[in-house]
């Protein structure tokens, strides 16, 4: 059952990237002259990825069977969860707009979402007893399509910033959309390297003190970068060393193992993004704008914004309000002040801001753009650093 | 109050007549008009001269609130970047602590008070003024707007329709033919329709307009909730540890609730489990799977008699474990913590160490030892000291706490054949004879051990408040974000037909309503005209 469920994601991963390019094919011939044909193939892209949903939750339902509880309940299958909302939340976005322009970067975005899912390990984990609720399902789940749909807006709003920030001189608005592009291939290149080491089976075991001052084992499967603090190598399949020590304040676990994949793909990311700006010759940004000529910017502008105030209300339902009733029942009380906790309590305040400086001050168009690149920052910041630095309740994540 | 020419009295400040629309200040001839509010009067905009006035102003400002947002959400941020004092190790001193594990940064975290930055009075402070502001900038608006769309007329000044966002003039052969139709289209997209001399008022989703002050009200309770905590007895924070088998008083509830633990169980995953086999290979065996305190809850009947026995009548029996917290009368209990083979009882031989012959066992409860054990015939053991957790401090033999983590004994054996008694001390795996060779021992013979459970005792009564709270704002939210509040005026001036229509949001969705709305009529498309022209005023 496991094997047919890792099947079915591998299929819907592989539906996503043909939707994908479905889609930019659609928009690419867009420019010359919209024709019947080119709606066509627009329709095509969205089957495509509908069907490509469909076979993610096939994956889904299968591996629940498979393991006996919903599978929401490690990083892996938070993550890939995650690109599932991603998707939805852009196939909802379709219903309502009848447009697939946001695929043209949801679907991207959601594979690298479930490309980076895919590197943490992948066995079924027994449930914790602080685990076995019925709110589990109910909190991550519905708190992970908030996400999702609020990634949206992210989509959107930056679609918007690739349409309209002028792109013949460089500025500190393109600057950063080179930034943003750059973090999302850094988070492909996560994926890429981890898969290359994997298969080279580097493997590097360091004997070290871990957070809770125990004595413990760390296996490192990229070359170590970053050693652990104080650490030992106990043996390894190569003879490269630790250039560095992880600060012990970081006091996730596992952490310097986690720092070091990290500064692998910050790596890996520059060589990418060197290579594509060899490739083009410009800033990706400009050359993606070309290709975006015949979207209308109010158009985005709505979808962006539409998207958070769908969102909002989800995220809120799921991630404090569902997550407040859980942690009375599981942790006695509502409110702890744990990391976790505290950050979504941010992702909330922010979209607040958000929602007030567009109605009251007018923010519109290309400063909600740049708010709704900064939200997703933060979503991710939750995802990733609060992981890797701060140690909390939450027994994953 | 001004006066409007359609002869409507309007307040001090108004900048749209309530009724028919028409804009006072014409000097913004080509802009669109800001219709947020509808160009009510708030007081904010009207009073601003006295102390109480600029206080209004001050917090019914949505720039103040959206700094009081973005200052919560940075504090907040902070407060994240080192574990707060209530997540460090309790027996440390914080600032000792913070430096060392921490370095610089640990220390100015400590000393800028963000090691309890939820707790600190400016985080309070902070709250607060979210809180006052919400409340203000909601009256300062609601009240208002709630009076101008209740008086809001059918027919509007033709000034009003000429600067609405959506716009549009259209020449018909048959007007009064072309609003029947209009009507009726109007009618299938569920708009109620108010008609006045042939113009129509569409107008639907009203409601949502009171979206935001809804969800700022459940704001509000949620805060109100929060602070409410503060007040004696609302809230109860108790540990209650109890052995196997034994009953305890629930500390928090006077003595009127005991409970009885049967016994602990802790619960590991099984290594032959197939589906978890390859991560409990990896992480060794020991994935906790359950932690249950079978309990049996009493009330004890003689409560507040002063110096009665408790009577206690069973009220409830239950698995207490994670995630499933015993309740009662607004207490619940949480299986929080435990201990696992704490020693119970000790049991010895009195034997003679010639012989080996024994005379006869004691038992020993480790919390409630006997002074003296009579064995018969003669024999008898007394306990001169018992040191439950035993050491060998500066003042000689001493014990570290009343729980028998380490209980030695001093012993005095009485055989016919030592009439007076010999002294042995005993503690585990020592026996030492302080006061010259015996002639008998005390031998250890076995030891029984027993769970114990930790509860943690909460009653918050502050929780329905909050959710409540929480409840409020959630309608609220969606009340506001699901709903939009349109409105389509579709007017004869002169043989032309004038259609105007606004939203608070979503226009895409208005247009798409109003596309449907003129098709197959004579009516030309509206434009949106802040896609054409310039911003909204
Ligand atoms: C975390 C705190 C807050 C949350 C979650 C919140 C939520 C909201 C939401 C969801 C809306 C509706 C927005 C929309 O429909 O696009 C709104 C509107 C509004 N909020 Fe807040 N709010 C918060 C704090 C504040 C504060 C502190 C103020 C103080 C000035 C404020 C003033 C307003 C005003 C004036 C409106 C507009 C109402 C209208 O135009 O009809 N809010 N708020």
């Amino acid at each position: 059952m496991i094997n047919v469920s890792s099947n079915l994601l591998a299929s819907s991963f592989f539906a996503y990237f043909i939707a994908t390019i479905l889609a930019w094919g659609s928009f690419a011939s867009k420019q010359k002259k919209a024709s019947l044909k080119i709606k066509k193939w627009e329709r095509i892209s969205i089957i495509v990825a509908a069907l490509g949903f469909l076979l993610q939750i096939g994956y889904f339902i299968t591996r629940w069977i498979a393991i006996s509880h919903v599978p929401v309940s490690n990083m892996f299958e938070f993550t890939t969860f995650l690109g599932m909302m991603i998707v939805l939340g852009y196939l909802i976005i379709y219903l309502i707009y009848k447009t697939n322009i946001i695929g043209l970067f949801a679907l991207p975005t959601a594979m690298t979402v479930i490309a980076y899912a895919s590197v943490f390990p992948k066995e079924a984990s027994p449930l914790v007893p602080a685990l076995q609720s019925y709110w589990l399902k109910i909190h991550v789940t519905t708190a992970a399509l908030g996400e999702g749909i609020l990634t949206i807006s992210f989509v959107a709003g930056f679609i918007y910033l690739l349409r309209v920030v002028d792109q013949t001189k460089s500025s500190k608005k393109t600057f950063w959309i080179e930034f943003v592009i750059y973090s999302i291939l850094s988070t492909l290149a996560f994926a890429i390297v981890s898969y290359i080491f994997n298969a080279m089976n580097f493997e590097t075991t360091f004997s070290w003190v871990n957070e809770t001052q125990q004595e413990q084992e760390l296996v490192y499967h990229m070359p170590a970068i970053v050693g652990p603090p104080d650490g030992e190598i106990v043996k390894s399949s190569h003879s490269f060393k630790p250039i560095v020590e992880a600060p012990s304040w970081m006091n996730g676990v596992n952490a310097p193992r986690k720092l070091n994949s990290l500064i692998w793909s910050l790596l890996m990311g520059l060589v990418l993004y060197i290579m594509l700006r060899l490739l083009f010759q410009k800033r990706i940004g400009a050359k993606i704008q070309p290709y975006l000529k015949n979207i209308r910017p109010e158009l985005v502008d709505e979808i962006s914004y539409r998207s958070v105030i769908i969102g909002f209300p989800v995220f809120t339902l799921g991630a404090l309000i569902f997550a407040m009733i859980w942690a009375q029942e599981a942790w006695t009380r509502f409110w702890g002040w744990d990391p976790k906790e505290v950050w979504a309590l941010i992702t909330f305040l922010f979209y607040a801001a958000y929602l007030h400086l567009r109605l009251s001050k007018g923010w519109e168009g290309e400063k909600s753009a740049w708010l709704s690149v900064i939200g997703f920052v933060i979503i991710m910041f939750n995802l990733i650093v609060v992981n890797l630095v701060i140690a909390g309740l939450h027994s994953y994540a | 109050m001004i006066e409007c020419e359609c002869g409507h009295k309007n307040p001090i400040g108004t900048e749209l007549c309530e009724s028919c629309g028409k804009p006072f200040h014409e000097e913004t001839e080509q802009k669109l008009l800001d219709m947020r509010y509808e160009g009510v009067a708030r007081r904010s905009k009207t009073y601003q001269t006295t102390i109480i006035d600029k206080i209004w102003n001050f917090f019914s400002s949505v720039k103040v609130g959206i700094w009081i947002i973005v200052l919560t959400l940075i504090a907040s941020a902070i407060g994240t970047i080192l574990p707060q004092e209530m997540y460090i190790p309790p027996n440390v001193y914080p600032a000792q602590y913070y430096k060392e594990q921490y370095g610089v940064v640990g220390y100015i975290f400590y000393t800028l008070g963000f090691h309890n930055l939820y707790g600190s009075w400016w985080y309070m402070l902070l709250l607060a003024s979210m809180g006052l502001s919400l409340i203000i900038a909601s009256l300062d608006r609601v009240v208002p707007l709630y009076r101008a769309l209740k008086k809001q007329s059918v027919t509007r000044h033709t000034s009003f329709l000429k600067r609405q966002r959506i716009f549009g003039i259209s020449r018909v052969p048959n007007p009064h033919e072309t609003i029947k139709q209009v009507e009726q289209k109007l009618k299938e997209k569920h708009y109620q329709i108010r008609k006045e001399n042939g113009n129509i008022l569409a107008e639907k989703g009203r409601f949502s307009r009171w979206g935001p002050y809804v969800n700022h009200l459940g704001l509000v309770i949620v805060l109100i909730g929060a602070m409410l905590r503060f007040f004696p007895g609302m809230y109860v924070d108790e540990v209650l540890w109890i052995r196997d088998g034994e009953t305890e008083a629930i500390p928090g509830t006077d003595r009127k609730y005991y409970l009885k633990s049967e016994r602990f169980i802790l619960e590991t995953y099984d290594q032959d489990d197939k589906k978890f086999q390859e991560i409990i290979k990896k992480v060794g065996n020991g994935i906790p799977k359950n932690y249950q305190t079978d309990a049996i809850l009493y009330e004890n009947k003689n409560v507040g008699i002063a110096g009665a026995e408790p009577k206690l009548v069973k009220l409830k029996q239950q698995s207490i474990k994670v995630n499933h917290p015993l309740k009662f009368d607004g207490f619940a209990l949480y299986q929080t913590s435990y201990k696992l083979n704490e020693f119970h009882k000790m049991y010895f031989k009195l034997e003679e160490k010639e012989t080996g012959k024994t005379f006869g066992e004691i038992e020993v409860d480790l919390l409630n030892p006997k002074s003296t054990y009579n064995l018969g015939n003669g024999y008898k053991v007394e306990i001169l000291e018992y040191f439950p957790d035993f050491e060998f401090g500066d003042k000689g033999p001493t014990t570290k706490s009343k729980i028998p983590n380490n209980p030695a004994f001093v012993f005095k054996m009485y055989t016919p054949k030592t009439k007076d008694g010999e002294i042995s001390f005993v503690a585990i795996r020592q026996n030492l004879e302080p006061f010259g060779e015996n002639k008998f021992k005390m031998t250890f013979t076995k030891l029984d051990v027993r769970n114990v459970t930790a509860l943690t005792v909460r009653k918050d009564r502050t929780l329905g408040v909050i959710a409540f709270g929480g409840l409020i704002f959630m309608i609220g939210l969606v009340q506001g974000m699901y709903w939009n509040h349109r409105r389509i005026w579709v007017q004869i001036v002169g043989n032309e037909i004038w259609m105007a229509a606004h939203t608070n949001k979503n226009w895409y969705g208005l247009k798409k309503e109003i596309d449907y709305v003129i098709k197959d009529t004579d009516l030309t498309k509206p434009q949106d005209q802040k896609e054409h022209k310039g911003e909204v005023a």
